[in-house]
């Protein structure tokens, strides 16, 4: 019997990308082999290319109007089912991150934080708006106010240091609020975010909504603040020439950019409405209404 | 092939050769696997826009729509110098003056679907009829539809007849032949619909009204390709071809092209004897060519939306 098992070829996980709702390979072919802190290889993993980029950028447009237009109510749900799906495979991450290096203790901590940290955006996605709202006051007969509205397509290059609770801090609040984004996992600690996009693909989230592609920041990040279809940019790292270089780029179209370079996504500073609000427009609508005063008070 | 009178030059059309599904398909996506270089590519792009049949086929069309892709027709996109403008603008006959003064003196064709587009079931007379609205309102080309329900009853005789009183009709107007080969629903079928339009006079056949799904495929071009080709051979006389519905990416475009080139050869590849039928195509094509120019991918916010 013990023998029987021990012949048993053991089946290992290919760790391919989600684009558009799929698990595609890269259209490159290439691939490469993260290692934990002891050196041993940790799976083949997809290395992708402009064009993989390029591909997500359009599933990611397709999907924008469908999920900028859903109900906020509707979103809410839908994210907390993404944490019901992540707690449904705790034991899964877990592994995962033990195996890039985590301790036991601290892998179910960060597996239960980045759990919390869902349903903490699942609560916000309809009540942002009412924070970030405003009626002004304006010195005409009109009727003044601001609302936010999703920016659109973001582009995102997740924590370099925490696999899972990094990739779900960043993406989180950017489709909470609305808009649709590709999300370029962790160089050295890309396990868990393909896992991620399996709960994302069992959690009612439309297809195109996140993308999530792995690879080399070093060669994608150009491409990922180059497109002009991509109307945001968020960028995780404290490293001033990349900064520099997507600051310089990003004015082909005028991208919105952020820098998250000093959270610690550990902690509460690690969440926010003002994450959401980072990726939101204000729109100000002019309505004409009739003299209140002069009329009589119909209004 | 011919039939026994000595006077007749006509084939019989039901034994129209017969096609190898599996054999085109397979061919059809070879067309897919060519390597294009970057100067070919743009070289291939400019062409495919130069080949568009800039299309509005809709109920809610107005004069001010049609004049505004009449516009986009004549300056596709502004911003880069040396964009060529599309081949034509395809509207329905009550469309036609409109366009044709828009148009005017830019070089540009006027395209009428007739003969009760889409669906083409109405009488001989008022077939005729639209036709003639369509050519006296300044219609350059007419794109008809056939009969698909005779056609599916064995009536070719019907088929070419009609064909034949539609082109009597166009008078200088080249007439395209929709075969809507969705509707077909075998290749033997659109090959024999190809071979009646072509000896009933048509200038051009043309795969669908873009109205039914599927609409043009690579295999179902390929067939049409090959029955041009056939044609050729036999009488010597080019006909023109045009696939439409479907395709609105210009990688798969240029598959068409190298198709073309393949099947036809190099005469066949300009506008007068090769047209994409579709809308949303140019912009596409335009977003590549600025892509190439500047190394950014592009959004379609920033081109005109028709």
């Amino acid at each position: 019997m013990a023998t029987a098992i021990s012949n048993r070829l053991e089946v290992l996980k290919t760790y391919k990308i989600y684009i558009g709702g799929q698990f595609p390979r890269t259209e490159s072919g290439r691939f490469y082999s993260p290692v934990s802190p002891s050196g041993k290889k940790l799976a083949n993993v997809c290395l992708c290319s402009r064009k993989d980029f390029r591909d997500a950028v359009v599933s990611a447009r397709g999907a924008f109007g469908g999920w900028s237009g859903r109900a906020a109510f509707n979103r809410s749900q839908i994210l907390y089912r993404m944490a019901e799906m992540l707690e449904g495979r705790k034991a899964q991450f877990m592994e995962e991150l033990v195996l890039q290096g985590s301790s036991k203790s601290n892998a179910e901590k960060e597996v239960n934080l980045a759990t919390d940290r869902l349903i903490y955006y699942a609560g916000w996605c309809d009540k942002f708006q009412q924070l970030f709202s405003a009626v002004n006051p304006v010195a005409s007969s009109h009727f003044n106010f601001s609302v936010p509205e999703p920016t659109g397509v973001v582009s995102i290059i997740a924590p370099q240091g925490d696999s899972l609770l990094g990739l779900v801090s960043v993406i989180a609040p950017v489709i909470a609020g609305g808009n649709t984004c590709i999300v370029l996992a962790s160089e050295t600690k890309p396990l868990c975010s393909v896992t991620f996009a399996e709960v994302l693909h069992s959690s009612d989230l439309p297809s195109g909504v996140v993308n999530i592609l792995t690879g080399m920041p070093s060669e994608l990040i150009p491409h990922f603040v180059d497109h002009m279809d991509v109307n945001a940019m968020i960028y995780c790292e404290k490293v001033p020439a990349v900064q520099k270089t997507i600051r310089e780029k990003s004015a082909n179209n005028l991208k919105r950019i952020h820098f998250y370079d000093n959270i610690n996504w550990n902690t509460d500073a690690g969440q926010s409405p003002y994450f959401i609000q980072d990726c939101q427009e204000i729109k100000t609508t002019w309505h004409p209404v009739e003299n209140i005063a002069g009329a009589g008070g119909g209004y | 092939m011919t039939g026994k009178g000595p006077q007749t030059t006509l084939p019989d059309f039901s034994i129209s050769p017969r096609i190898d599904q599996v054999g085109v398909e397979e061919r059809a996506s070879r067309f897919t696997k060519r390597s294009i270089k970057n100067e070919t590519k743009m070289n291939g792009l400019k062409l495919v826009l130069n080949m568009i049949d800039l299309t509005t086929l809709e109920g809610k069309d107005t004069a001010g729509k049609v004049k505004q892709l009449c516009y986009k027709a004549m300056h596709p996109h502004d911003a880069v110098p040396g964009i060529p403008t599309v081949a034509a603008v395809c509207v329905y006959p009550s469309m036609v003056s409109i366009a044709k003064k828009a148009l005017e003196g830019s070089g540009i064709k006027v395209a009428s679907v007739a003969t009760a587009f889409p669906s083409g079931q109405a009488s001989r007379a008022i077939k005729i009829a639209d036709v003639k609205y369509a050519v006296q309102q300044g219609a350059d080309e007419v794109d008809m539809v056939i009969s698909r329900g005779k056609f599916h009853e064995g009536e070719y005789n019907f088929v070419f007849d009609e064909i034949a009183a539609v082109k009597e009709a166009c008078g200088e107007a080249r007439l395209k032949v929709i075969l809507e080969t969705g509707e077909l629903g075998t290749y033997d079928k659109v090959r024999r619909a190809s071979d009646i339009a072509m000896y009933a006079g048509a200038d051009f056949i043309k795969t669908s009204t873009g109205k039914i799904q599927p609409a043009a495929t690579m295999p179902v071009t390929l067939v049409m390709l090959e029955a041009i080709r056939d044609f050729y051979y036999k009488t010597g006389k080019m006909i023109g071809m045009k696939p439409a519905g479907g395709i609105s990416k210009s990688k798969l475009a240029l598959h068409y092209l190298v198709m073309v080139k393949e099947v036809l050869g190099d005469d066949w590849l300009n506008n007068h004897w090769f047209r994409f039928g579709a809308s949303s195509l140019a912009n596409d094509v335009l977003m590549q060519i600025v892509r190439a120019k500047t190394g950014l991918y592009q959004s379609a916010n920033y081109f005109s939306a028709d």
